[in-house]
This record gives structure tokens, sequence and C-alpha cells, in this order.
């Protein structure tokens, strides 16, 4: 894979750059969340670069990198139909509370983009600046909360229509776990103040 | 009620039989049920095998889709319900007219299966009365057959009780392979009583959690038959 995106982005955005990688062929850049959009209409329309079709766009939540503002990583895929390359550029935004977990939309630049920000502020609580209709895309709009943040209970429910009581349906309603804690699907119950160690091989991404 | 005479008409012979109003209604209905299948998930191909006629419930009178639930009888709760559909299911469920009948089909449905998170209810009991849970993720097509034939007999029997699990709400059926081979047995000298009474059993390979009463004489059919009669008394005459 040539190393062309990599280059043409840092010539031309320098340190904003964070770090690059190419491991296993994809070229991968992470940027500064303020140059976002930036770097998006940059690779839109570099005409070397002419990235026409968006790929992906997805949230990954890493509470360990909360102290630094950087609890939200924010993953973008991008193909270039016409150049037959790829790149991936990545943000990290939000803190422990979620503060300033927010980006510049890139509806107006990939229209594509539309409902992967939704989903990305759905899932993962990061909002998006300009997006034209920025509201839950899975899941419905009673519920509170974003449940691929990991501090949101795994097996939390906030269902919409009342549970029937036991009394009502005549059977006992309660289920077992699908699986044993030993079974490795089970969720750890993290309780309040219990603090996620961070592991060094996983700062490397 | 006791003996039962089988009389074959011929030609431009005439005959009545007598029955009770009850037992009646239930025979017609457990034979016409329209179904509304529910279709959500991947349980749905094994729902298409069972209504094409490799497996044709039509075979079992229920085999008529309506696709609205004021004309249909029998509720096919057929995959994974998301939070999210739970206000679409329960409204389905009320407008159908009595009586009706949830068949709450694989594991998705019958208990959410692994879906143990924050999108899925885990079973349908939670939100609608639920008649018979079929397991399997997805079931087989003669396991959905079996959940079928479970409904019919509750139908017949005028049972309202949820779920199969608990034992006594819902009897045993006559396994046919257990009524061939009595009457074969009968011209055979008898072998082991435990190995006649398992082994047909497991060939039917039924799946359901039902408790099985081991049948160690033959003469414990007509009396299940019996009893089943009785169950059902509460027409008029």
């Amino acid at each position: 894979m040539s190393k062309l995106v990599l280059e043409r982005l840092v010539a031309k955005f320098g340190s904003d750059v964070l770090e690059t990688h190419s491991d296993f062929g994809d070229d991968t850049a992470r940027v500064s969340p303020e140059i976002w959009r930036a770097v998006g209409e940059f690779l839109r329309k570099d005409p070397a670069l002419d990235f026409d079709l968006f790929v992906d766009l997805c949230g990954v939540d890493y509470p360990e990198r909360a102290d630094t503002g950087e609890r939200v990583e924010v993953v973008l895929h991008l193909y270039s139909i016409g150049r037959r390359h790829r790149v991936r550029i990545k943000t990290r935004v939000g803190d422990q509370d979620m503060e300033r977990a927010e980006l510049e939309s890139l509806t107006s630049i990939w229209s594509g983009a539309n409902w992967f920000e939704r989903e990305v502020y759905d899932m993962s609580g990061v909002t998006f600046r300009g997006h034209p209709d920025l509201r839950r895309i899975l899941m419905y709009p009673e519920f509170v909360g974003h449940p691929l943040l990991k501090d949101y209970p795994a097996n939390k429910t906030q269902p919409l229509v009342p549970y029937r009581s036991e009394a009502e349906a005549g059977v006992p309603l309660e289920k077992l776990a699908p699986f044993r804690e030993d079974e490795g699907m089970s969720f750890p119950r993290r309780g309040p103040g219990h603090a996620v160690t961070p592991v060094a091989d996983r700062e490397r991404d | 009620m006791s003996a039962t005479r089988t009389v074959a008409l011929d030609g431009n012979e005439s005959g009545f039989a007598t029955s009770k109003l009850g037992p009646l209604l239930a025979w017609a209905r457990k034979y016409s049920l329209f179904q509304y299948p529910f279709v959500t998930a991947c349980c749905g191909m094994e729902f298409m095998s069972v209504a094409s006629p490799r497996f044709d419930v039509a075979r079992f009178g229920a085999e008529a889709p309506r696709f609205s639930p004021r004309q249909s009888d029998l509720l096919w709760v057929v995959g994974t319900i998301s939070q999210r559909q739970a206000p679409v299911l329960r409204r389905i469920y009320e407008q159908m007219m009595d009586p009706k009948w949830v068949l709450a089909f694989g594991t998705c449905a019958s208990c959410g299966g692994f879906y143990d998170n924050y999108t899925t209810i885990p079973g349908i009991d939670k939100i609608i009365p639920c008649d018979v849970y079929v397991p399997g993720c997805p079931p087989r097509p003669e396991a959905v057959l079996d959940g079928l034939l479970l409904l019919q007999d509750k139908i017949a029997s005028g049972d309202r009780t949820p779920g199969v699990v608990q034992s006594g709400v819902v009897k045993p059926r006559e396994d046919p392979l257990l009524t061939l081979r009595k009457k074969s047995d009968a011209e055979r000298p008898l072998r082991d009583a435990s190995t006649k009474a398992q082994a047909p059993r497991a060939s039917a390979g039924s799946p359901r959690a039902t408790p099985v009463v081991p049948r160690k004489h033959d003469d414990d059919l007509p009396e299940d038959l019996d009893e089943e009669d009785n169950d059902a008394d509460e027409g008029v005459e």
C-alpha cells in the first residue's frame, strides 16, 4: 500500500496529525478533533486523494483514557473508487462525563454520513455539530443513556411496555442467566469507584 | 362415553352423531387456526420451512396466514423481539379476537436467548400471555409441529394455562409410533418392557420439555384418551 495518502495528510496538517501507521496495509491516521471536518474536506476534494465513498463511522469507548479527554474514539473509513485506495481516520473526544464529546458533522461532505453519525450519537453519545437531524436511530426516544459506553450496565433494560407481573402471568417469568460467570460471556458488575486498569497493549491500536 | 362404535356408511345410507357443544367447538377450532406470523428474525427461515410443502403445516389445519390480526386465532411470534418492537407486538395481540392463542417460536421469543442486554425482551411472556413455547435456535420444523400439536391438545381440552413446562398442564399425546408398535407387539412375544417404552420416544425426536410419562404397558393409552375426554366436558349437552 502506498503511503501517499498519509504523506499528503501530514504535509497538509502537520502536527495536528497525531500519529500514523500502516499496519497490515491499512493506512491509519489519528488526528486532533479540531481539524476533523477540515480533514474530511481535504480527503474529499484533493484530486490526488479523491475519497468519494464513505464506508463507515463508529465510536469506541475507552474509559481508561477519560482523564485526558480522549474517552471515545471515533473511527472513519473511506474509500476512493477512482484511485482505489482506502484510509482510516481516528480521533478521540470526551471525558469521563462525556463533556466536550462533540465533532463537526461530515454530512455535508458525504451525505452517507448522516445515519452513521446518528448511530454514533445513539450508541456512544458523541454529538455532531451541524448535523441536519441528530436523533437516535437504533434505540427509541425514551431511552436514557448510550448503551455502548462501557459504564452502561450491560444487562440493564428500559422497557417501553411494562412487564407483566408473575401473578398476572401465572407462571414464573424470571429466566436463568444464559451463561455462568465462568463461561466467558457474563458481564462483571462494576460497582461505583471501580477503576478500569489500562492495558498497555490496548494503547496502541 | 367409554364405548365408541365406528360405523361406515355406504351409498345413500344416513346417520347421525352426538357430541357436546364445547368439545365440538374446540375440535373445530383446533383444526382451523388462522395464523398471524409475526416474523422478526432468522427463525423466519424455519417458519417458511414449516409452512411450505415439505413439512406442510396445512396438514394440521393451520396453513392460512392472515395478515390482519383481527382475522387471526394464533399469533406466531417468530424471532427476537426488541424493546422497541414490544409496543407493536402488544398492540397486535390486543387487536386479535377471542379466542386467541400465542406460540413462541424459538429461543429468543421464549426467553430472549443469549440477548441478555439492553435491547431485547427476555421472552414475550413478559408482555403478552403465551400458550406454547417451542425451544430451539432455530427449532427444527418437527419441533414446531410438535408445539402446534401441543397447542391443539390445549385447545381441545380447553386449557388456557400458560406454558407447557409444568407437569400436568398438557398431557403427553398418543405417540403414533407407539400405537403402531402396539399393534405389532400384540402378535409378537413380549420383550423387555422398558426398552419398548423408550425406543419409539427417542426416534420421534420430540425436543419439548414436557415430562414424558413412561408407558410401561400398552393399556395406558386408552386410559389417557378417556381422561382427555373428561377434561373437556364444559359444553352444553
